[in-house]
């Protein structure tokens, strides 16, 4: 896995020099270690970081064609490359490398943007035609890999982080004040969006162009939530037999690598299905790793251990413990570049951190099982209220949220308040967003901490109705489930789960992470599985579960769903204490960046210092304030970024005509 | 005695940390999004601590507890003797 990045001006007025190219790839240079390379002509640059794990010696990037008319920077894994070479060396292409990202280019080159239906994997590249004065770019169907871009004084700028966007001058910095209530709602920005004005996300599954023609995205793939005419139908075992094998064929894919590659075990259904997929069936040594942590309510220790005994691994655990989470918490926002309301991201970027001191490069992990098979609370959650909907009076029905969440049902008086404010107001029965309209209204609530200038900014927008009118015709139609599974996947896991949790943390560690939950293939199945079959009553990921119960303990497969999450309360507000983040919340501060009202910050402040326990909304209060200001300081107001070079490129390709100035 | 008040000044320093002009005295907590279903727990314990009362498992109902107004009446006839 890698960094790309790039500067296109059409119009050949403006040259661009390789410090311009090498100030970006500095700025995330984590996601390259291994070399560099740039590509220079007079209307395209190309710049790359590489982080090798296929063809270790020859895969140096940018890379062209037979004719050196189209050349490629490209960040990620094409799984299925060795069949798609073998089909090309039949239509006469030729290769100079063993490399997967050279079969993506003649792939192009064969079939244009059609190419993108035939590639399995996790990708985000961008290919320049230098004949026809072309950028073509693509990210994979889920958003695995990230893709920016803006556009400033007729220069498009692209890269796989905004950091290094940031680090070409004359990009102006500012806060998108939309971004802040949408991730003040949702947990993170919509897809296109991103914290910054101006700068956009290639959304997952889309492809863009840019030429004299302009800029024009467009679609090349949905997530099937099928309707009942193409559902599978059938003997559950058989399908379960299917998804077990399809899922073992993602995985086999996904260990194709030049390097060791290591697994992610939590003690959770999906990482330890995926672990023992590697350790019985094609790797017994594979290297594991997991986090544990101090506190008994969010630790996984004993499940865990139980995989780790069942396959024998070679398992490596990191203590993510208070004092870590609170100093690495800073670091991980300035990676995720957004604000976070959730510290969950800190240990697992603790965790690639171990990863590299141990020497791998790659690991698989579980993530996208829940999304797309059915695992997530929410999910019951909006069948259980749609369901109690249907007989608001019936006291039984009701009963059945308290199975959900046991923790907050513990006693009789958290029970009759709890459940009597549950009970779904029969005006959004019908509501498309139903199933998330709970927590996105008590996020909401964190917009009381805007600035009037932010809310000034903001002003009538209506993120929801955003959110609603971009929904796909027919929604109102679906089934419940998969109306839920639709605003979980295309709105929490592309923009939140696989950038903040995923792609950032690993990355910033040079790890790369690969996800066969995720293969498209499994994702379309899972798409054409009667909804039933996921959730069956409140048994959730229930075919999944049959798929890999052979290979797993009981404990495992019929173990409670326990959400991954991290501490909070006590973290922030040790961090809030030290110098970062008293500097980050100073009056001063908190004016500077004109997000907040430093008087109500205060308040939080206050409320939480004094309280031995936070209610959930306002620790992701303190995590979205301490996340937000930090990372305007970090990526706004600081005037040292992108000034230090430290890229030095082993591959320079130098095609410009004139100014020649050479990099030396 | 000025409950109402005392209330009012709660909700407004802990759920809408400081920010008074959202506080419309008849307005639904749930509804409006100022205090969220596990938030009434910190009111209930609040209640109860400050008015000494003792708040019944099946007085827990948003008749009594959902907008400031609601909870003053109820505090108010938790108060008076019987």
């Amino acid at each position: 896995m890698c960094g790309i990045a790039g500067i296109i001006d059409l119009t050949g007025k403006r040259r661009v020099q390789p410090v311009d190219l090498t100030r970006m790839l500095s700025a995330m240079r984590y996601r390259g270690p291994d070399e560099s390379g740039l590509y220079l002509d007079d209307r395209a640059s190309l710049a790359h970081l590489r982080l090798s794990i296929i063809d270790l010696s020859g895969g140096i990037q940018p890379i062209h064609n037979e004719d050196e008319t189209l050349w490629i920077t490209y960040n990620g894994e094409v799984y299925n490359y060795r069949e798609l070479r073998e089909d090309l060396l039949k239509r006469g292409h030729t290769f100079r490398t063993q490399t997967d990202t050279e079969v993506i280019l003649h792939l192009y080159e064969e079939k244009g943007a059609d190419a993108l239906a035939d590639l399995n994997g996790q990708f985000a590249f961008a290919i320049w035609d230098a004949r026809k004065h072309e950028l073509f770019a693509a990210r994979d169907r889920v958003g695995v890999r990230p893709l920016h871009y803006t556009t400033v004084n007729d220069r498009f700028i692209f890269a796989s982080e905004i950091k290094a966007i940031l680090a070409v001058p004359e990009v102006p910095r500012r806060v998108d004040p939309l971004a802040m209530d949408q991730i003040f709602t949702f947990w993170t920005t919509l897809p296109g969006r991103t914290f910054f004005d101006g700068i956009h996300e290639l959304p997952p599954g889309h492809c863009l162009l840019f030429n004299e023609r302009g800029l024009r995205t467009q679609r090349y793939w949905a997530a099937p939530f099928r309707e009942r005419e193409d559902r599978l139908t059938g003997d559950p075992r058989a399908i379960a037999e299917e998804v077990g094998s399809l899922l073992t064929d993602a995985v086999r894919l996904r260990l194709r690598a030049d390097v060791t590659v290591g697994t992610y075990l939590s003690g959770g259904l999906d990482s330890s299905g995926i672990s023992a997929i590697v350790a019985r069936r094609f790797s017994a040594d594979v290297k594991t790793f997991g986090i544990r942590f101090e506190d008994g309510r969010f630790d996984e220790g004993e499940h865990q251990r139980a995989m780790v005994g069942h396959l024998g691994v070679d398992h490596r655990e990191l203590v993510a413990t208070d004092a870590a989470i609170s100093e690495a918490f800073a670091a991980a926002a300035w990676h995720c570049e957004k604000p976070i309301l959730r510290t969950a991201p800190v240990p697992l970027y603790l965790l690639s951190r171990l990863v590299q001191s141990q020497g791998i490069k790659v690991v698989l992990t579980g993530e996208g099982a829940d999304e797309f098979s059915g695992g997530y609370d929410i999910f019951k959650e909006a069948l259980v209220r749609q369901f109690w909907a249907r007989n608001p009076a019936s006291k039984w029905r009701g009963r059945l949220i308290e199975r959900l969440y046991p923790d907050i049902f513990r006693d009789d008086r958290t029970r009759k308040t709890v459940a009597g404010f549950f009970l779904v107001d029969p005006e959004t029965r019908n509501d498309p967003l139903f199933s998330h309209l709970i927590r996105w209204g008590t996020t909401a609530r964190l917009k009381t901490f805007f600035s009037d200038g932010l809310r000034a900014e903001i002003g009538a927008y209506d993120a929801c109705a955003e959110v609603r009118a971009g929904l796909p015709a027919g929604f109102d139609r679906w089934h419940t489930l998969h109306k839920a599974q639709f605003l979980e996947s295309t709105i929490f896991l592309s923009t939140y789960l696989l950038s903040s949790q995923g792609d950032r943390m690993a990355m910033a560690h040079s790890v790369e992470v690969r996800l066969p939950f995720l293969d498209h293939r499994f994702v379309e199945l899972m798409g054409r599985i009667p909804p039933w079959m996921k959730m069956c009553g409140l048994d959730e990921k229930h075919i999944l579960k049959k798929a890999l119960a052979p290979l797993l303990p009981a404990s495992i497969v019929n173990r409670t769903k326990h959400p991954y999450r991290a501490p909070i309360h006590r973290c922030l507000i040790a961090l809030a204490g030290s110098e970062t983040g008293r500097a980050a919340l100073t009056d001063e501060a908190i004016a500077a960046a004109g997000l907040f009202n430093a008087a109500r910050v205060g308040m939080l402040m206050k409320k939480l210092t004094a309280a031995d326990r936070a209610s959930e909304t306002d620790a992701m209060a303190l995590a979205g304030i301490l996340s937000a200001q930090i990372v305007y300081r970090r990526l706004i107001a600081d005037p040292e970024l992108g000034t230090a070079p430290v890229v030095r490129p082993e591959l320079v390709v130098d095609k410009r005509t004139s100014d020649r100035e050479k990099y030396a | 005695m000025d409950h109402k008040q005392v209330i009012r000044d709660f909700i407004i320093a802990n759920f809408l940390f400081g920010d008074a002009d959202r506080l419309d005295n008849a307005a639904s907590f749930l509804k409006k999004g100022i205090v969220d279903s596990t938030g009434i727990l910190e009111v209930v314990q609040f209640l109860e601590t400050t008015f000494h009362i003792a708040v019944n498992d099946d007085e827990l109902l948003p008749e009594n507890l959902d907008s400031v107004d609601n909870i003053s009446n109820y505090v108010n006839r938790k108060l008076t003797p019987v």
